[in-house]
């Protein structure tokens, strides 16, 4: 990875060494946690609310991007207002021998965000493959679950998706680790 | 945020070629370099004013909901995880009451399924997910499915608009 000019995330944060946020890291961590100040020279205005420089957020900030501690920093669409309203996470029920493998092939499929193996819970939950999806429609949806499904043949027992009705609740990731020591 | 106000708040809008573009750009991530915001609109050819000036529009009519850094929780220490809940229907009001005033909930859904309330814990330390969740079973009389993450392939929210 780049130290400057980094579009993408790091590509195994589970290969990295452990990273040990201190009073600094955290400090940052909650100046920033609930977004970026929007100014041409937006790590000094976060250095003059901690107490840095901007040249040391900077710097700050590059290492725990190394670290796999901030993944990018991005803008994070509402996905309902950009008319992204059908939202459904599809479980799957895969061979574990194959699952890492197919996790893998899953993650790259166009219209998958998040996807993750999970634990099942027998019998009621059988499902260990967790791919979010994100269309305009449940059509589109649809046909986003059948590449999947091609995707990931003899090996997947059944699959469903879940879409979402209703947010409950939406606040910010409260972030652990940050606030206290 | 008030169910009236997410439930507001989420219609549809419509975005212009700069606005889709500087989306589409950001969502990538800002470099983590001097001056990124005039790195970026020079990418996409427009001023650097003008760039935050759209950004700010963005964020603040919420079509973004936020813009900053994605921080990893457990790499800095705490736990992270999905659980869900088979809720009767009609408990469902007061479940949500019970589940919401938990400061660890930080996003919960509605889902089509007998498994129909979603949640995602964050919480200080590892250690502390279990208890939230006993402390949800007790509160709500009902037992909750823990699905902690044990791989995660892609974390990776690119909306083409």
């Amino acid at each position: 990875m780049c130290d400057s000019i980094c579009r993408s995330e790091p590509d195994s944060v589970a290969a990295m060494p452990a990273f040990a946020p201190d009073a600094v890291d955290r400090a940052i961590v909650l100046a920033t946690q609930a977004g970026l100040p929007l100014y041409p020279d937006p790590w000094r205005a976060v250095g003059e609310q901690v107490g840095l420089s901007g040249a040391e957020v900077l710097s700050r900030m590059q290492a725990m991007h190394r670290a796999g501690v901030i993944r990018r920093v991005a803008a994070v669409p509402n996905h309902y207002r950009l008319g992204y309203v059908a939202n459904g996470m599809s479980v799957w029920d895969v061979d574990d021998d194959d699952i890492d493998r197919l996790g893998r092939e899953v993650a790259g499929v166009e219209g998958v965000s998040h996807c993750y193996r999970r634990p099942r819970h027998l019998p009621h939950w059988p499902y260990n493959l967790f791919a979010m999806l994100h269309g305009k429609t449940r059509d589109e949806v649809e046909h986003q679950a059948e590449a999947l499904r091609l995707r990931l043949g003899s090996a997947c027992r059944g699959y469903r998706i879940l879409y979402s009705s209703r947010i409950l609740k939406k606040t910010g990731l409260r972030l652990a680790g940050a606030g206290k020591s | 945020m008030t169910a009236a106000r997410t439930a507001a708040s989420q219609a549809p809008v419509a975005l212009d070629a700069t606005d889709r573009a500087i989306i589409n750009r950001l969502q990538d991530g800002l470099p983590l370099a001097e001056r990124p915001f005039a790195r970026v609109a020079e990418e996409l050819g427009i001023g650097e004013g003008r760039l935050l000036y759209r950004l700010e529009q963005l964020r603040d009519s919420g079509v973004l909901s936020r813009f900053g850094p994605m921080y990893h929780a457990e790499r800095l220490g705490g736990g992270l995880t999905l659980a869900a809940l088979r809720v009767p229907e009609d408990d469902y009001e007061r479940v949500t009451r019970a589940v919401n005033a938990f400061p660890e909930v930080a996003h919960n859904y509605r889902r089509e399924h007998a498994l129909n309330m979603w949640f995602v814990l964050a919480t200080e330390t590892p250690k502390r997910i279990a208890e939230v969740i006993a402390e949800i079973e007790a509160a709500t009389g009902l037992a909750v499915y823990n699905m902690p993450k044990e791989e995660e392939f892609h974390v990776r929210l690119h909306l083409p608009v």
